[in-house]
């Protein structure tokens, strides 16, 4: 008995298995969801070629397919953590006190809060990013392939542990940032925060590792005549977005270590106490968070202009000045932390400084907004469903950029600070402009890589739905917000006569519900009539960039000869007959062999980080050795690479041809 | 493009990856060091660094780390002169003068420890331990890697790959050289000042 208890340590117990029946809701979905998965897979015999195929695979395709996958299953978790806050707070009034309990909404908010952000946001964003950038550049991969594999791997590594915090031990009680001194030891004794904190550290250094790649990708990768003003906006946004993760998230990495060592050591970085100072955890985390919401946008930019330009069937009005346009706000974003905390008391001078920053911001967005509209001017749109989300974005983002400005102003937002105002105004850019955004690059560049369109109406119903159920839901948080409703709260006082709003906002959250619905039911749909839906031509939006002068769906090797280009937009050029993209003889290339390396490295950093959490360091030294193991084993295979032979290259290429 | 032209070209792209990786890291430290430069009067009552940093004593540990970096630039020089003895001679130099390194940083922090100055007892004392230990763990990490390296190395011939690792693990090592100058800098020269 008494080894077991060293073995498992002083935190772990029993009682962190039964919170409640509602919480064994949360329990049971996720373990019957681990098991229907493993269940399934075995019934259909599916490990090898998932194995084979999927997991240990460096293709980039491949990889952002497994991203955009984890990234939609926790956005179902995710909203369904939404629908419990909406209920709990329609239903929580007078005598009624809902069914979430003050410490449970809490872990359902910093849930909800961090799941969107870290694994919904940044996985659709990472995900986009593998399936398109390389073609995009006509490159035939990324520039580490293996890197790219570890980064989904640790990303996947923060995925189990979020959700394993469901199964045993509980959430963070915290807010998605974790504000100290609430997060230190002190006053969240449990393995809550711990769960926040490891789950997102090591996520978040797969992303920094992501930015290296996709940088490196792009600076030495692009095919030969791709100069770097002729590169798609895609791949700037990219590019912008990259270099704000790569500045960004180390800071994030610190951040959370110095906080760590608070609750692990018992220092006293950011406690209340001898001399800890939480301000600057503060600072320090929107340091990184306020880049971190230009990270998750940018890249939503560079879809709307690839979509814009491709269903206008004109090229993209003012290239340059979006180029610059993603750089200065990608300089100005490191400008403007502070205004998410114009009430700590730094004084006017500092608070004008930082409002006039995030005022100035809305000029390079306004410039973007505007060059969009100018590229529809007098073009021959065809309204695809891409389109439908461009045109969910502008109308929703413009009213989100709106109150942006609005709580940039100091003197506003001491009065609309922490309150639901605000919650309205990031959902509104944030679903109006990233998720639309990587919903339009799904839609759009779908056919790509399965070689069958979305189905249209469905997708088209869906953005409907979303755009009528967004409103519907965030307005009355708006007016709640300007009633002086604070944010975070399970329970308002019904003398107040609120209810009748979070009823409205219920009723917009079901509206979104059944978007959702829509969307999974046309994946389903479009599955099932993937013949009907069968892209033959490789060309299925008439594009304009290089990923669409290859077959669909997309070979391994991405190009069986490289291009060469002499201009923007030079698919288009090349159909109408004004250049050659593809010339001259095929040549010898090598394809990265599969590899479980990623594989043992998310298993060993998922099982660091639940001992880390549980305070088993024993076993932190076991993950950490076997981290150092299979990477020495990697270091010592010098067998990693497959040649595909000029001839075989030609060959492959011709049976691709006459296929399509 | 020719075998030796596509290794050259990944080497390129390597060498510049890996750049890119010391600024991230560089990061890290930034917010360490920021931190403690905001805590470093927070001693709550407690120590200030005049009253527990011994200069002469980081002065040689610096001295040892410098000689260190000095090792694994001749290391270099004997892997591009395709000399496997020399190498694996100052890699083996490098190896002991960072673990002397990292000896008397454990010392140093014992000593401490057992004057009671620990990581608990205030704010200073907090970031001092956070910021000085990760870079101890730096230490310790490029020990390991070297390790891994020196193994390879006797093992097999100098291939070009060999060459290129033990070039990246020079950039790594020169990086928490030029850490520690500002760790001694801003921690011990400025905390005795
Ligand atoms: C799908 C519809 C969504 C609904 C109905 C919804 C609803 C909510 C609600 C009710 C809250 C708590 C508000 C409060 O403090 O009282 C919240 C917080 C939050 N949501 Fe959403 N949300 C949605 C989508 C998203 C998305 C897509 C993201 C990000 C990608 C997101 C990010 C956040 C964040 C960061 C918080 C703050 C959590 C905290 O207070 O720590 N939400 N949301
Ligand atoms: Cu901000």
């Amino acid at each position: 008995m008494n080894l077991l208890a060293s073995i498992l340590g002083d935190r772990m117990s029993w009682d962190y298995f039964w919170h409640g029946w509602v919480q064994f809701g949360g329990q049971a979905a996720t373990i019957g969801g681990a098991l229907a998965v493993v269940a399934g897979l075995t019934y259909f015999k599916k490990w090898g070629y998932i194995w084979r195929e999927w997991l240990t695979s460096l293709d980039a395709k491949k990889i952002g397919v497994m991203y955009t996958v984890v990234a939609v299953v926790m956005l179902l978790r995710g909203f369904g953590d939404a629908v419990m806050m909406r209920l709990q707070q329609m239903l929580a009034s007078g005598d009624s006190k809902g069914f979430l309990d003050a410490e449970h909404f809490q872990q359902v908010f910093t849930a909800h809060g961090t799941i969107m952000i870290f694994f919904v946001a940044m996985g659709l964003m990472f995900g986009l990013i593998n399936l398109v950038l390389p073609l995009m550049l006509g490159a035939r991969d990324v520039a580490f392939p293996l890197l790219n594999s570890i980064s989904f791997y640790l990303y996947l590594a923060g995925f189990v542990l979020v959700n394993l915090s469901l199964v045993y031990g509980e959430f963070g009680a915290v807010g998605w940032l974790a504000y100290p001194p609430l997060s230190e030891l002190q006053f969240s004794p449990g393995p809550g925060v711990d769960y926040w904190l490891w789950s997102i550290q090591i996520a978040g250094i797969g992303s920094t590792l992501s930015a290296i790649n996709f940088i490196v990708t792009i600076l030495r990768m692009r095919c030969k005549g791709m100069t770097l003003m002729r590169m798609p906006v895609f791949a700037w946004s990219i590019f912008a977005t990259m270099i704000l993760t790569l500045a960004a998230f180390p800071m994030l990495t610190g951040s959370l270590f110095m906080l760590s060592l608070d609750r692990m050591m018992g220092m006293h970085y950011f406690t209340s106490e001898l001399g800890g100072n939480a301000m600057m955890y503060i600072n320090l985390i929107w340091a990184w968070g306020h880049p971190e919401v230009y990270i998750l946008v940018l890249p939503a930019f560079g879809i709307y202009s690839e979509v814009v330009a491709t269903f206008a069937r004109k090229k993209l009005f003012g290239y340059t000045s979006m180029v610059w346009a993603l750089m200065a706000i990608a300089l100005f974003s490191y400008l403007v932390w502070a205004h998410h905390f114009f009430t700590m008391g730094a004084g006017g001078n500092v608070n004008a400084f930082f409002g006039i920053m995030t005022m100035i911001i809305a000029i390079p967005t306004g410039v973007k907004v505007f060059n969009w509209l100018f590229t529809l001017y007098k073009g021959r749109i065809r309204f695809d469903a891409p389109m439908w989300w461009f045109v969910a974005f502008v109308t929703t983002f413009l009213i989100g950029g709106a109150t942006g400005v609005m709580l940039a102003v100091p003197a506003i937002d001491f009065q609309v600070h922490n309150s639901l105002f605000l919650v309205a105004h990031f959902h509104n850019t944030i679903i109006g402009g990233v998720v639309f955004g990587y919903f339009a690059g799904l839609t759009y560049w779908f056919p790509k890589i399965f070689g069958f369109k979305l189905h249209e109406r469905l997708g088209k119903l869906a953005a409907s739905l979303w755009i009528a159920g967004f409103f519907m839901a965030f307005i009355p948080i708006y007016i709640l917000g300007f009633l002086g409703a604070t944010r975070r709260l399970e329970k308002f006082d019904p003398s107040y006569g609120w209810q009748p709003l979070f009823i409205a906002s219920a009723i917009g959250t079901a509206v979104i519900g059944l978007a959702v619905a829509t969307q999974l039911v046309q994946l389903g749909y479009s599955i099932w009539k993937r013949k009907q839906l069968q892209d033959k031509t490789g060309d299925p939006w008439n594009g304009r960039t290089l990923e669409w002068s290859v077959p669909s769906p997309a070979p391994e090797y991405n190009f069986a000869r490289l291009p060469v280009v002499h201009s923007r937009d030079a698919w288009w050029h090349a159909k109408q007959g004004q250049a050659n993209i593809y010339e001259g003889a095929y040549r010898d290339f090598e394809l990265p062999k599969n590899t479980g390396t990623g594989v043992a490295i998310g298993i060993a950093a998922t099982i660091f980080g639940f001992a880390a959490i549980w305070h088993l360091w024993w076993l932190c030294v076991v993950a950490v050795t076997m981290v150092v193991w299979v990477l020495v084993r990697r270091m010592m295979n010098e067998d990693t690479e497959v040649l595909v032979t000029a001839a075989q290259a030609r060959k492959l290429d011709a049976t691709r041809k006459a296929a399509a | 493009m020719s075998q030796s032209a596509t290794a050259v070209v990944a080497h390129s792209k390597e060498t510049f990856g890996f750049w890119l990786y010391l600024m991230t890291d560089c990061l890290v430290f930034a917010t360490l060091f920021a931190t403690f430069a905001v805590l470093r009067s927070a001693t709550a009552g407690g120590v200030t660094g005049a009253d527990i940093f011994s200069l002469p004593f980081v002065l040689t540990e610096t001295m040892v780390l410098l000689a260190s970096s000095f090792a694994v630039g001749m290391a270099v020089v004997a892997a591009n002169a395709n000399k496997r003895r020399p190498m694996l001679r100052w890699l083996a130099a490098t190896g002991l003068l960072g673990a002397v390194f990292l000896g008397m940083e454990l010392w140093e922090f014992t000593v401490l420890y057992q004057e009671g100055h620990i990581w608990t007892k205030s704010a200073f004392l907090s970031s001092y331990f956070g910021l000085v230990g990760t870079h101890g763990l730096h230490i310790l990490t490029g020990l390991i890697w070297l390790a891994a390296l020196m193994g390879h190395a006797l093992k097999h011939d100098l291939s070009n790959r060999a060459k290129q690792r033990i070039l990246y693990f020079s950039l790594f090592w020169h990086f928490l050289d030029v850490i520690w100058i500002c760790i001694f800098t801003v921690v011990y020269l400025m905390g005795v000042v």
